[in-house]
């Protein structure tokens, strides 16, 4: 299949889904580039989450009313999207949580609880966010396990030889990022996977900044378990996905306990549901997964192609522009690389920047990005932040760079 | 100068920049470039106050029975506001700065044009004045 990009897109009419990017902040248009923190909603999500509640309201699985099946049908609708979204075998394999952070500790406290022991060690990279490592941190005090950091070259690229040198047969499970939110790296994750199973390690791909860009295919990159959260990519906050195999799911102990995760219960013994019920305790949130649903129709209506790049362009056309800024230090210069730039500009503290930049109704993010390993490698205490997403512009870019430009000057 | 007419004065002053946000930050900014050097040998992680993403360096000496602020940041926003307080609160004896209400942030809106993250660094910053001053204050009553 051959696939011809247009080059320009119509931007007008998929802005005019998203509102709120239509406002003034501060006296000027705003332009949103925090998108890496979350993405802006469509209008298709935010109806959806209202439908919902006007129409169909009703907790989900165990009525037998009209409301229960009709609530249980969205509910589960969203799985199977899911699983086709990523190409998962089957829908089984899709867990709802609340988003990457909860999935990851579900994986670490359920596998990492049951197969870490003494001595055993856990690899994750230098670049990942916190959420992929204090609940490995934890989760290792409490097996006396090792955790092991995977080194990265200045461009902000994993170390490909010094983790093949890590891994070895006390290696019982890997935990990427695949995309840094703060680099814009793009881990070569397939071959981190393949490098892995020769071991015998069991590996987690964590994917929030990954599925709102690029096409995921878990079977394809043979991951075990691939973690994500709907509000990066369009979708309501409170709602993410925890994909597994199903070999794995069947494997593990279930995480938390209640309602719904249960087959029977008994003051003497409880039996769990089949999965993905089992790691499903308590009533979910529905309404969220439903307008999950609607964002993975919006993205794949404009095509992950498309999306990319699209972001691409906004990528280069920022990268050019900003190197021009004298004392420009763009942070993560990988050759693959996702719609994101970090930078720090000399003799500017980027926490000025984004307070002078927010005066102009300019959105970015500045700080350390939940990545304070990754600070404390390149030896900055912190960053600002651009991300794009499809709804951005040319024009912002152009307008960002020029407003920046002057600040720079009346700050130097 | 009393603490109360010195808040009355930055309340009149935030007052004519009629809410406008960034004229305001580019005066606090100004505020801020009018702070007294600050004696580098003190600049020391003992001096540090916690903000969220920048660093306050804060300290204070006796002269004359009065308590004397000095106070840098790294961020020119951060040293705005801290210069505010300084205004606000050198100068004075220990027991006045303990005692006198702080309610300029309020009234000149500061948190609307800081946020509610950069308000808990003031808060804290605050605190620490009001510390040095109870640290003063306890040694001169010996
Ligand atoms: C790479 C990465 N991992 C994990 C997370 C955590 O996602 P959430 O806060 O949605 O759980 C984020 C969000 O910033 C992220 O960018």
């Amino acid at each position: 299949m051959t696939l011809t990009l247009k080059d320009q897109l119509d931007l007008t009419a998929i802005r005019k889904q998203f509102h709120v990017l239509d406002q003034s902040v501060n006296g000027n248009p705003l332009i949103y580039f925090d998108n890496a923190a979350t993405t802006q909603k469509p209008l298709a999500v935010i109806s959806e989450i209202s439908r919902y509640y006007t129409e169909d309201n009703a907790n989900i699985h165990r009525g037998i009313h009209t409301l229960a099946e009709r609530a249980t049908a969205a509910y589960e609708n969203t799985r199977k999207s899911i699983a086709q979204f990523i190409n998962a075998n089957e829908s089984e394999e899709i867990i709802f949580t609340k988003g990457t952070t909860d999935s990851i500790n579900l994986v670490a406290h359920s596998l990492g609880g049951s197969l870490l022991k003494p001595g055993d060690e856990v690899l994750i990279s230098c670049m990942e966010h916190h959420s992929n490592i204090v609940p490995w941190q934890l989760i290792c005090e409490k097996t006396k396990a090792v955790l092991k950091i995977i080194p990265i070259n200045d461009q902000g690229e994993l170390i490909f030889e010094e983790f093949l040198n890590l891994l070895s047969d006390r290696t019982k499970i890997v935990s990427m990022v695949h995309i840094s939110n703060t680099l814009g790296t793009i881990n070569p994750v397939k071959e981190v996977i393949a490098a892995a199973h020769k071991w015998g390690a069991k590996v987690l791909i964590d994917g929030a900044q990954a599925t709102p860009h690029n096409k995921i295919d878990v079977k394809s990159l043979n991951c075990d378990f691939y973690a994500f959260s709907g509000h990066k990519m369009y979708g309501p906050t409170g709602v993410g996905v925890l994909y597994g195999k199903r070999s794995l799911l069947e494997a593990i102990p279930p995480y938390q306990g209640g309602g719904e995760m249960i087959k029977e219960v008994s003051f003497t013994q409880t039996t769990y549901n089949e999965i993905p019920f089992k790691f499903e305790a308590g009533t979910p949130n529905i309404a969220g997964v439903t307008g999950l649903n609607k964002a993975i129709e919006f993205v794949q209506s404009i095509g992950l192609d498309q999306i990319s790049h699209h972001e691409n362009k906004l990528l280069l056309r920022a990268t050019t522009q900003l190197s021009e800024i004298e004392g420009f230090q763009p942070m993560g210069t990988a050759s693959e690389k996702a719609s994101v730039i970090s930078f720090n500009v000399e003799g500017v503290h980027p926490f000025d920047l984004g307070v002078l930049l927010d005066a102009k109704g300019i959105a970015i993010r500045t700080g350390h990005h939940c990545t304070q390993p990754l600070m404390d490698r390149f030896i900055v205490e912190g960053t600002a932040r651009a991300s794009f997403a499809i709804y951005n512009t040319f024009e912002e870019v152009d307008q960002f760079v020029s407003v920046l430009s002057s600040l720079i000057k009346k700050l130097r | 100068m009393s603490i109360k007419v010195r808040q009355e004065e930055i309340i009149e002053e935030f007052g004519l920049l009629d809410g406008d946000l960034e004229m305001s930050i580019n005066y606090l900014i100004e505020l801020g470039d009018q702070l007294a050097p600050f004696p580098v040998n003190n600049k020391i992680d003992d001096f540090i106050v916690k903000g969220c993403q920048s660093k306050v360096w804060l300290f204070a000496q006796e002269e004359d029975q009065r308590v004397i602020f000095h106070a840098d940041s790294n961020t020119v926003v951060t040293k705005g506001l801290v210069s505010l307080l300084v205004r606000v609160l050198s100068g004075h004896r220990a027991e006045e700065i303990l005692n006198e209400d702080i309610y300029f942030p309020d009234k000149i809106g500061m948190g609307r044009f800081i946020g509610s993250q950069r308000s808990n660094g003031f808060s804290a910053m605050i605190k620490q004045m009001k510390l040095y001053a109870l640290a003063i204050n306890i040694k001169d009553k010996k």
